[in-house]
C-alpha cells in the first residue's frame, strides 16, 4: 500500500483531516515564536528604559487611534543611510513595554523611532495642525482637532493596571498617582517633581501652547518628544547586544 | 411563531448595547455601542415586520440550502465595490492630501477600512458563500445545523459593520488586518466557531464517501484562521465598558505574533481559501477534471505546513533576532514550490479546453487569476530574501506586490466564481451579458498592470533615493524630497485602481440584472458559436 493510497484514509475522515491540518499549521509558530519568550538574548540589556508616563501613554493611544503606524515606522534598521538619517538602529529593548508594538511596515512618512527632542514642541504642534505649513512636500493629513479635544478620562489608572497585568512594571505608586500625573505633566502651574521622579526624561510643561487645559495635542506631543530618548547609548555595548 | 426566538434574543442584545452606550467610560465606545444598538434594533424591526403566528411551513430538507449563499453573493459584490471605492479614495488622498477630512476620514482611519473591507468583507463573504456552495455540492448534503448558516452570514455582516464603524471612530488595536478591538474580536470568534461547526458538520453528514480537495483547503483555512485570530488578538481591556485594550505581548514578541498572523491572513485567508475556490470553479467552468490528484495532495500539505513559518520576512533587519529572520526567509523561499504546485494544477486543468479562453470570458478571468497567483507567489519569495528586502521594505513595492496578489488572484478568482454561481443560484439560463464580463476582464487586468508597474517603479525609486550618497559621502535626498518625487506615481496608481473599481461596478450591474431576470440582447462573442457553412 503506497503513501498515496494511505492518504485516502484522510480523505474519507473529516476529523483526521481537521486534526492533521491543525497539527501541521501549529509547528511553525511554536518553533519561531515560543523561544522569543524564554531566550535571554532576545532583548538586549540596556540602561534607562521605563514605562510610559500616563500622559505619554495617552498620547501613544492617540498615535494608535489615528493610525500613525500605517505611514510611520518606529524601527531603524542597521544600515548606514538609516543610522545617519534617523540615529542609532532600534533595539528590541526599546519596545519592551510597547503593548502593542508600533514598528510599522511602511514609510510613507519618515521613521519616528528617535523623533524625540529633534524638534521643538511648537514645531510639533504647528506640524500636526497643518503639516504643509512647515514641510511643503508633506502629504500628511491635518490633526488640528487634537488641540480642541480635552483629554477625556474617567479613571486613567485602569490603563496602567491593564498594562501592569500584561507585564509592564508599573508600581503601585505610579498607579495611585496616574490621574494626577496625567494632568500635572502638561500643566505649567503644577508641581511636576512626582512626574519627573517616577518618569525620568518626561517632557513636562505646557506642550501645546494652550496652558488652560490638557488636550490630546499635549498628550501626543509628550509621546513624540520622548520617542527614542530613553536608552543611554553611552553605556550600551553594540557587540554584546548582537544576536 | 416565525422568528420568535430570534426576536427575543436580538431584543435583549439590542438592550445590552443600549446599556453599554449609556454607561461606556469613553466617547468613542459609547458611539460604537450606539451603532451596535441601531444595527441590532433595526434588524429586529425587520424580523418583527416579517413574523406571523401561523405554524411555519415545513422546509424541504432534501434540497441544498442556498438562501444564505444568495445573500452571500450579493454581499460579496456589495462589499467589493465599497472596499475598492475606499481604496481609490485613500490612493487619491496620498496624491492630494487635502482630500483628508479630519478626524473621521483621515488616511490613518480609512486605510484599515480599505484593507478590512476588501480582505474580510469582500474576500470573507466570497469565501463564506463559495465554501457553503461547494461543500453542499461536493458532499451531496444539505448544510448542517438548520438556521446556523443564517447566523453565520448575519453574524459576519455584523462583525464587518462593527469593525468598519470602529475604524472611523478611531477604535483600533493597531495590528494590521486585525485592527478590531477586543469585543468585536470576541464576536468574530463566536461567529467563526459557528462557521467551523457548519462546515465540518456538513462534511460529516456527506453522502459522498470522499472529501473533495476543495474542501480540504476550505477546512484548513477555517481552522487556521481560528487559531491565528485567537492568539494574535489576546489582549487586556482597560475597562469592560471601554474600547481600549492592551496587547498581551509586547515589542519583539508582539511583532512576530502579529506578522505570524499577518502573513498567514495572506496564506490562509487569501490563499488556502481561494485555492479551495479554484479547485471547484475552474474544473466546473472548464468542464475538465483537476489536472493532478497527486499534486493536489503534495501541495496541500506542503503549503499549509510552510506558510506558517514565513511571518518573520515582514521583520527583516528589525530588532527581531537574526535566527528568526533567517528561518522566516528560508521557509518563504521554499514556499515558492507548493505555491506553484497550486498554480500548475489550476492552469493544467485547462488541458484540452484551452480553446475556451477565446470564447469564454469567465474562464479567461479564472486563468488570469491563477496566472497572477503564480506571479505574486514568485515575487513574494524574491522579496523575502534579506538583501532584496533591505530595498523593498517600507516602500510601495510591498504595496504593489500585495495588490498583484489581491487584485489579480483573490479578486479575479472571486469574480469568476460569482459569474459562475449567480445564474445557477437564481435559476437563470445565463448571465445578463457576457460582453460586460469581457469589459470587466480587460478593465481589471489593465488596472492591475498599471497599479503593479507604477508601484514597482515608485517603490524601487524611493528605496534607492533613501540610500543614495554623493561622492563626498552625504545623503543626497531629504525625506521630504523623496515624498515629493512620489506624486506622479500616486496619481497613476489611483487611475489603475479606478479602472479596477470600474470593472467591479460593471460586475455589480451585470449581477443585478441577472438576478432580476434580464438577458441583454447582444452579439455572441466571436467564435462562441459555430459559423454557418453552406452544405456541400
Amino acid at each position: 500500500m503506497g503513501l498515496m493510497d494511505k492518504h485516502a484514509i484522510i480523505e474519507k475522515n473529516a476529523t483526521l483531516l481537521l486534526v492533521g491540518s491543525l497539527l501541521v499549521v501549529t509547528v511553525g509558530g511554536i518553533v519561531e515564536i515560543a523561544p522569543l519568550f524564554y531566550l535571554d538574548n532576545t532583548i538586549e540589556k540596556v540602561e534607562g528604559m521605563r514605562p510610559y508616563s500616563p500622559l505619554e501613554l495617552a498620547g501613544r493611544n492617540i498615535y494608535v487611534r489615528e493610525g500613525c503606524y500605517l505611514c510611520h515606522s518606529q524601527m531603524i534598521r542597521p544600515f548606514r543611510d538609516e543610522v545617519e538619517r534617523y540615529g542609532h538602529y532600534s533595539l528590541a529593548a526599546e519596545s519592551m513595554y510597547d503593548h502593542p508594538f508600533q514598528w510599522g511596515s511602511k514609510r510613507t512618512g519618515p521613521d519616528l523611532a528617535r523623533v524625540g527632542n529633534r524638534y521643538s514642541n511648537e514645531w510639533h504642534v504647528q506640524h500636526l495642525m497643518d503639516p504643509r505649513s512647515v514641510v511643503p512636500e508633506s502629504i500628511m493629513p491635518r490633526y488640528a482637532f487634537l488641540k480642541d479635544a480635552p483629554i477625556e478620562v474617567k479613571d486613567f489608572s485602569t490603563h496602567l493596571v491593564a498594562n501592569a497585568r500584561v507585564g509592564v512594571p508599573y508600581s503601585d505608586d505610579m498607579i495611585a498617582h496616574a490621574n494626577a500625573d496625567l494632568m500635572a505633566q502638561a500643566d505649567p502651574n503644577a508641581d511636576v517633581s512626582g512626574v519627573e521622579k517616577r518618569y525620568p526624561k518626561a517632557k513636562v510643561g505646557d506642550l501645546d501652547g494652550n496652558p488652560q487645559q490638557v488636550t490630546e495635542m499635549d498628550a501626543l506631543v509628550a509621546y513624540l518628544q520622548m520617542l527614542g530618548t530613553l536608552v543611554d547609548f553611552k553605556t550600551y555595548d553594540d557587540a554584546a547586544g548582537y544576536r | 411563531m416565525k422568528f420568535g426566538t430570534e426576536i427575543v434574543v436580538l431584543s435583549l442584545f439590542a438592550f445590552a448595547a443600549l446599556v453599554a452606550a449609556g454607561f461606556g467610560v469613553e466617547g468613542p465606545f459609547r458611539q460604537h455601542m450606539g451603532v451596535l444598538f441601531f444595527a441590532v434594533a433595526g434588524f429586529t424591526a425587520i424580523l418583527l415586520r416579517n413574523t406571523d403566528f401561523k405554524p411555519a411551513a415545513p422546509i424541504d430538507t432534501s434540497a441544498y440550502m442556498d438562501g444564505p449563499i444568495r445573500y452571500g453573493a450579493i454581499a460579496t459584490v456589495f462589499w467589493g465595490v465599497v472596499g475598492m471605492l475606499v481604496g481609490v479614495i485613500i490612493a487619491l488622498q496620498l496624491a492630494y492630501p487635502h482630500l483628508n477630512i479630519q478626524p473621521w476620514f483621515n488616511f490613518g482611519r480609512l486605510r484599515p477600512l480599505h484593507t478590512s473591507g476588501v480582505v474580510f468583507a469582500f474576500g470573507g463573504n466570497a469565501l463564506l458563500c463559495t465554501s457553503l456552495y461547494v461543500v453542499q455540492r461536493t458532499c451531496r448534503a444539505r448544510l448542517f445545523g438548520g438556521k446556523l448558516a443564517w447566523f453565520v452570514f448575519w453574524g459576519y455582516q455584523l462583525f464587518i459593520v462593527m469593525a468598519a464603524t470602529g475604524y472611523l471612530l478611531g477604535i483600533t488595536e493597531a495590528r494590521e488586518y486585525a485592527e478590531p478591538e477586543w469585543y468585536v474580536d470576541l464576536w468574530l470568534t463566536i461567529v467563526w466557531v459557528a462557521y467551523l461547526i457548519l462546515f465540518l458538520g456538513t462534511i460529516l453528514k456527506r453522502k459522498e464517501p470522499h472529501i473533495y480537495v476543495a474542501n480540504w483547503f476550505y477546512l484548513s483555512f477555517i481552522v487556521t484562521i481560528a487559531m491565528l485570530h485567537v492568539v494574535n488578538n489576546l489582549s487586556m481591556p482597560a475597562s469592560f465598558l471601554g474600547s481600549k485594550s492592551y496587547s498581551a505581548f509586547s515589542g519583539v514578541q508582539d511583532a512576530l505574533t502579529q506578522w505570524w498572523y499577518g502573513h498567514n491572513a495572506v496564506g490562509f485567508f487569501l490563499t488556502a481559501g481561494f485555492l479551495g475556490m479554484m479547485y471547484y470553479f475552474v474544473p466546473k467552468q472548464a468542464n475538465r477534471p483537476v489536472y493532478s490528484y497527486r499534486l493536489s495532495i503534495v501541495h496541500f500539505w506542503a503549503i499549509i505546513f510552510l506558510y506558517i513559518w514565513a511571518g518573520p520576512h515582514h521583520l527583516h533587519y528589525t530588532a527581531l533576532p537574526d535566527w528568526a529572520q533567517t528561518l522566516g526567509m528560508a521557509f518563504s523561499i521554499m514556499l515558492w514550490m507548493p505555491s506553484w504546485g497550486g498554480m500548475i494544477n489550476g492552469l493544467m486543468t485547462l488541458s484540452g479546453a484551452w480553446d475556451k479562453l477565446r470564447t469564454d470570458p469567465i474562464i479567461r478571468m479564472m486563468v488570469m487569476a491563477v496566472a497572477f497567483y503564480g506571479m505574486s507567489t514568485f515575487e513574494g519569495p524574491i522579496m523575502s530574501i534579506k538583501t532584496v528586502n533591505s530595498l523593498s521594505h517600507y516602500t510601495d513595492w510591498t504595496i504593489g506586490h500585495v495588490h498583484s496578489g489581491a487584485l489579480g488572484w483573490v479578486g479575479m478568482i472571486s469574480f469568476g466564481a460569482i459569474y459562475y454561481m449567480v445564474p445557477k443560484l437564481w435559476n437563470r439560463e445565463r448571465l445578463y451579458s457576457l460582453r460586460l464580463v469581457t469589459w470587466h476582464f480587460w478593465l481589471a487586468t489593465l488596472g492591475i498592470v498599471v497599479y503593479a508597474a507604477v508601484m514597482w517603479v515608485s517603490g524601487i525609486m524611493q528605496g534607492l533615493m533613501w540610500r543614495e550618497y554623493d561622492e563626498q559621502g552625504f545623503l543626497v535626498y531629504s525625506f521630504a524630497e523623496t515624498v515629493a518625487a512620489m506624486h506622479p506615481f500616486y496619481v497613476m496608481r489611483a487611475i489603475g485602481g479606478a479602472m479596477y473599481l470600474t470593472g467591479a461596478l460593471l460586475m455589480a450591474w451585470n449581477v443585478t440584472m441577472t438576478i432580476r431576470g434580464y438577458q441583454r440582447k447582444e452579439q455572441p462573442l466571436p467564435g462562441s458559436e459555430p459559423a454557418l457553412r453552406p452544405a456541400e
